[in-house]
């Protein structure tokens, strides 16, 4: 089963959003508490970063029985050096965005913690692509 | 099956009454747990999904919902016939009302003894503070509204660790006037305890606890109910033979307990108090969705005013709220306001200040299996492209994504959407005498017919 949601750039007020129907839609088919915890902390990091940093971005939601697919492709400045984005405390956000609660650095750390399987790409100056999977049975990890 | 048993077990105390309900979907739609159904022309409560919040009696337009109580002859099968009264009770009358009046009115009813709810407040703020720094869960949410327990338990079962297990004032003052009673020498079978309810879920909290056993509270007398036999009292009795007010320990704190920011002003740090089923759901989303920081803890009430507010609460909640509030600020100006406790008395009740298990009961789940929830989810958000998605509520269920979700459980047909139905009579799908029979069987079979009783028609009054 397929979701698709849209991600608009700089709009603070909806980041989250896409996690909280996610969280609903997980309620529906009575995934395991832990689980449904850890998809949605992973997918509200990485759908703020796209709001923080990207111009666009689209998410794409695949569920089977085994596991649940996130792939997060966006409009923006992309990762130029990943091994370094993923450490924990390295930022680039504006003292705005912090400000605002975002930004501490600790968002990619955050997202590798809580799912199985995590895939980052990106072009420096056109985008970047996340891929993240969480196996939704507890004892399948 | 383990599911199964719980919702049998569930009791309510709000009841559709069929003679008098005429089907108009007003309490379906205000239900903030979608558990309202129109069949045959009557509306349904689902037991699993209801939690007695009372918004479906407030919007009935017919007052077809009512709030079962205990028969009051019921109290004269004890010996010692207590009644338990939370401070609302004397705010919604005029100050010009002494309390020991109300107490006289109470006792001519039939009552041995009066006893204020909110005396044990001091002691569960103790061990509010207790489980504070022993669980380290954040925020905690308050026990006190059993709706809200409720509305957590089936809407936010993740949430259901965040509320603080301590028995609220009732169940402590309950049990402390029991053991009272018991030590000046009357044996327990004697005795009788009876709870004057400002609305249903503290009824259905009593008959069918959360998180205990069973209740040591006898009965419960509905406070409308109360109200008008001490009204018609006071009348009667202008100022001759009152009662002394025995047992009076109530406190600042303990007046304002069950208003708005009763609980929260007691806590030193963050805390919100928020009332309104629907303010409530709100918060409790922001709570699920990590919005709301370092708040330490959540006073969540289902009423407007909150207690104040009840629905069996016949005074206005807002005079309620403000006589109350002039009383305590009454009592906290006085010297001795401070040391009106139970806890120095020599009934020890302390251990049983705190709940046990309250167990997640997620109603959104489309099957206890996640391979056959996801299938059923998948029909259902097929169907969605279909059903017209303006929530008219004409099939008998409150909006279009109920109705899609009723069909994958087999509680209802795609055929009971009434724009389905045209769409597949003008296909030739379905006979003109089949789509009749169809809406007699969801609006009963007289809805159709010339009706001039109804609210707004000619003989609306008659």
């Amino acid at each position: 089963m397929q979701y698709r949601f849209k991600i608009a750039g700089g709009d603070f007020s909806n980041a989250g959003t896409v996690a909280s129907s996610v969280k609903k839609i997980l309620r529906q088919l009575n995934i395991d508490h832990g689980v449904s915890k850890r998809i949605v902390i992973a997918l509200y990091e990485a759908e703020v970063n796209v709001v923080a940093h990207a111009y666009s971005g689209i998410v794409e939601i695949d569920i089977d029985n085994e596991k649940l697919r996130v792939t997060i492709t966006d409009q923006g400045p992309g990762i130029p050096d990943i091994p370094k984005a993923m450490e924990e405390g390295f930022s680039t956000a504006s003292p705005q965005v912090r400000e605002m609660g975002f930004g501490a650095g600790m968002g990619l750390s955050n997202i590798k913690r809580n799912c199985d399987i995590l895939n980052i790409t990106s072009e420096p100056g056109a985008g970047t692509n996340v891929e993240m999977i969480t196996y939704l049975k507890p004892d399948a990890r | 099956m383990p599911d199964k048993n719980i919702h049998t077990e569930f009791h309510h105390a709000l009841r559709v009454n069929e003679s008098d309900c005429t089907g108009c979907t007003h309490c379906m739609t205000v239900c903030p747990t979608r558990a309202i159904r129109v069949r045959n022309g009557k509306a349904r409560i689902i037991a699993n999904r209801c939690v007695d919040c009372g918004e479906c009696y407030k919007a009935c337009p017919v007052s077809a919902i009512s709030v079962e109580q205990d028969d009051l002859e019921m109290i004269f099968r004890f010996e010692a016939r207590v009644i338990l009264i939370p401070s609302i009770l004397i705010g919604q009358f005029s100050h010009k009302i002494p309390a020991s009046s109300i107490y006289s009115a109470l006792k001519e009813i039939g009552f041995t003894h009066v006893f204020q709810v909110e005396n044990t407040v001091d002691m569960v703020l103790d061990a509010y503070n207790e489980y504070r720094t022993k669980n380290d869960v954040r925020p905690l949410i308050s026990s006190f509204c059993p709706a809200i327990v409720r509305l957590i338990q089936v809407r936010f079962p993740s949430l259901v660790d965040n509320i603080v297990r301590v028995n609220p004032p009732i169940d402590m003052s309950a049990l402390y006037y029991l053991e009272h009673l018991k030590a000046s020498g009357i044996p327990g079978e004697k005795i009788g305890l009876f709870y004057a309810t400002p609305c249903a879920a503290k009824i259905a909290a009593i008959k069918s606890p959360v998180g205990e056993t069973e209740s040591i509270i006898t009965g419960v007398i509905n406070m409308n109910f109360l109200y008008n036999k001490i009204q018609k009292y006071l009348q009667n009795h202008s100022s001759e033979k009152i009662m002394p007010v025995t047992d009076d320990l109530l406190n600042s704190r303990g007046i304002l307990w069950s208003l708005t920011r009763g609980e929260a002003v007691h806590c030193d740090r963050r805390a919100l108090a928020v009332d309104g089923i629907r303010n409530v759901t709100e918060i409790l989303e922001n709570v699920e969705n990590d919005k709301l920081g370092s708040v330490e803890f959540l006073e969540l009430r289902a009423c407007d005013e909150s207690c104040a507010g009840g629905i069996l609460m016949t005074g206005n909640r807002f005079l309620t709220v403000e006589r109350l509030r002039k009383l305590a600020s009454e009592h906290a100006r006085s010297e001795e306001d401070n040391d009106k406790k139970l806890t120095d008395r020599f009934i020890n009740i302390r251990d049983h200040s705190y709940l046990g298990n309250i167990e997640p009961r997620n109603i959104e789940k489309l099957d206890e299996d996640m391979e056959v929830a996801l299938k059923k989810m998948s029909r259902k958000r097929r169907m969605m492209c279909f059903l017209p998605g303006f929530d008219c509520g004409a099939c008998g269920a409150p909006d279009c994504q109920t109705l899609a979700e009723d069909i994958v459980q087999g509680r209802a047909q795609i055929s009971h959407c009434v724009f389905m139905q045209q769409q597949l009579v003008n296909q030739n799908l379905m006979s003109n005498e089949k789509a009749f029979k169809i809406t007699g069987e969801i609006w009963g079979n007289e809805r159709l017919e010339k009706n001039c009783n109804k609210i707004g028609a000619e003989d609306e009054n008659y």
